[in-house]
């Protein structure tokens, strides 16, 4: 007996049949074992958040302390700009495809070549974002006698916020992107359902192209969330 | 469909020229007689990422200089505009690839959509600023001389706003030649496939040929346009002077 629910789901085609995939799984293309459903499909998209979260993790880290403190100092101009213009040129796929074949594959390796990614837009828009602080309100920050460190946090930081943020948001389109094509590097993650469609069938690659599509947009509107957090009432004030 | 899980076989014909003593078996990293023994199978590949990008970035571009205009004129529809292409921007384009399967297929066709889907928002962000950082003293002094609201735009925003269109132009062209390595995904060749099929992903030479072109690409191109940019305003080497 068939189930009416399945009834219009069926009459969406292939997107019917990506969402059976994603609910209640189907047999392998390859024959035997049972693929898809909610259990593999919940693994493989938390393998991608966290391989996302790392990377993006670690590109602030490198990239915000060194933004901060060209920017402040107002030197390395050429560097911070050059990064940002020559990390658009790398392509993707061959970084990952280099990394896997002449460095190796798994997480610390996949890791470290999404952050490289990730790193040039955030230095470069850190950069731009301090050096565009009005150099007045710097000038009233050491009246005030405000210490560098003082000066960078409270004041630098806070009015470079949103444009630090562009560079974050920028950089983590980027990453969940090609976090994708993170199963050609050994590690699994919804590009999976994408890649390998013997395995999985139509119905996999698009219920693939579908979460990654649903993530990647999930995790830019929790971005702009905490860019609306973090940016200072102030700033707030002034736009509205 | 290429078969993407047979990247582990070695038996390619590209390791069984063994006419360069160890450094293909041995998979070095970088093997420059193999290089010039087989340049020429990058020729198509590159000539096909060229089609890819001159077709995303010039359709992109017609898109999103009019979506541009349009909302210049009526200012509300920028907000809308700038949503639509930033959903457009954030999908990744290799499941774009394959939202489009169920109505283009695989292919070319569909690694354009995608490509161009792509571009919109930065040529579109880069355009209406452009538009609104012309002064208002400027557009009223033309206005006030009798310019048409046409005249106005052709002959007095736009050609005052091309270094930001210009900027938006170089930044969509260099990212989509990266990306654009993604289109062997939806079997749309290029560049990509000699990294993915071509060199079955093992081998290493093949992928630092194909990415260095890739990035040779996407310098060309960005120093092109940089010097379109120049012969377009000719007004800012003159205050140079």
């Amino acid at each position: 007996m068939i189930p009416l629910a399945t009834v219009p789901v069926a009459a969406l085609g292939l997107f019917g049949d990506a969402f059976n995939f994603v609910f209640s799984g189907r047999e392998a293309a390859t024959g035997g074992v049972q693929v898809g459903g909610p259990d593999q499909v919940l693994d493989l998209a938390i393998k991608q958040i966290e391989v996302t979260f790392l990377a993006l993790g670690v590109a602030i880290l490198l990239a915000l302390p060194v933004g901060l403190i060209l920017g402040h100092r107002g030197k390395g101009e050429f560097v911070a700009v050059t990064a940002g213009n020559a990390g658009r040129a790398i392509p993707e796929l061959a970084l990952i495809a280099l990394m896997a074949t002449a460095v190796g594959v798994g997480l610390f390796n996949l890791v470290v070549a999404l952050a490289i990614l990730g790193i040039p837009p955030i230095l470069t828009n850190t950069f731009v974002g301090i050096r565009q602080v009005d150099r007045s309100s710097v000038e009233a920050a050491k009246g005030m006698g405000m210490t560098n460190r003082e000066i960078i946090t409270k004041v630098e930081l806070p009015l470079a916020i949103p444009t630090i943020m562009g560079g974050v948001r920028t950089a983590s389109i980027n990453i969940i992107a090609t976090a994708t094509i993170a199963p050609l590097a050994g590690v699994l993650t919804l590009g999976d359902l994408i890649i390998s469609r013997n395995v999985y069938g139509d119905a996999g690659v698009l219920a693939g192209a579908v979460l990654v599509a649903l993530l990647a947009l999930s995790l830019e509107l929790a971005l702009s969330g905490v860019q609306w957090a973090l940016t200072s009432k102030g700033l707030k004030l002034q736009r509205a | 469909m290429i078969d993407f899980v047979k990247i582990a076989s070695v038996n390619d014909e590209f390791f069984r020229d063994r006419s360069d003593g160890g450094c293909i078996q041995d998979n070095n990293l970088f093997c420059p007689n193999w290089v010039v023994d087989n340049f020429d199978r990058y020729v198509d590949p590159t000539l096909e990422h060229l089609v890819l990008v001159l077709a995303a970035v010039g359709i992109g571009f017609a898109i999103a200089f009019s979506l541009a205009i349009l909302a210049h004129r009526r200012r509300w529809l920028a907000s809308p505009f700038l949503a639509a292409t930033g959903v457009l921007y954030t999908i990744p384009s290799i499941s774009f690839f394959f939202l489009l399967l169920p109505l283009t297929g695989r292919g070319t066709t569909t690694a354009i959509i995608a490509l161009t889907a792509f571009t919109l928002q930065i040529i579109f962000r880069n355009v209406i600023t452009g538009l609104r950082n012309v002064p208002t003293e400027v557009t009223d002094a033309a206005r006030g001389v009798g310019f048409t609201p046409r005249q106005l735009l052709w002959r007095v925003e736009i050609p005052l706003a091309m270094p930001e269109i210009i900027a938006g132009l170089r930044i969509a062209t260099v990212s989509t030649v990266a990306l654009a390595t993604l289109a062997v995904f939806a079997n749309g060749g290029g560049l990509g496939a000699q990294i993915i099929v071509g060199s079955n992903l093992t081998f290493k030479t093949g992928i630092i040929v194909a990415g260095s072109i890739a990035v040779i690409m996407a310098i060309l191109f960005d120093a092109l346009i940089l010097l379109a940019g120049r012969l377009l305003t000719p007004w800012k080497r003159a205050a140079a002077l």
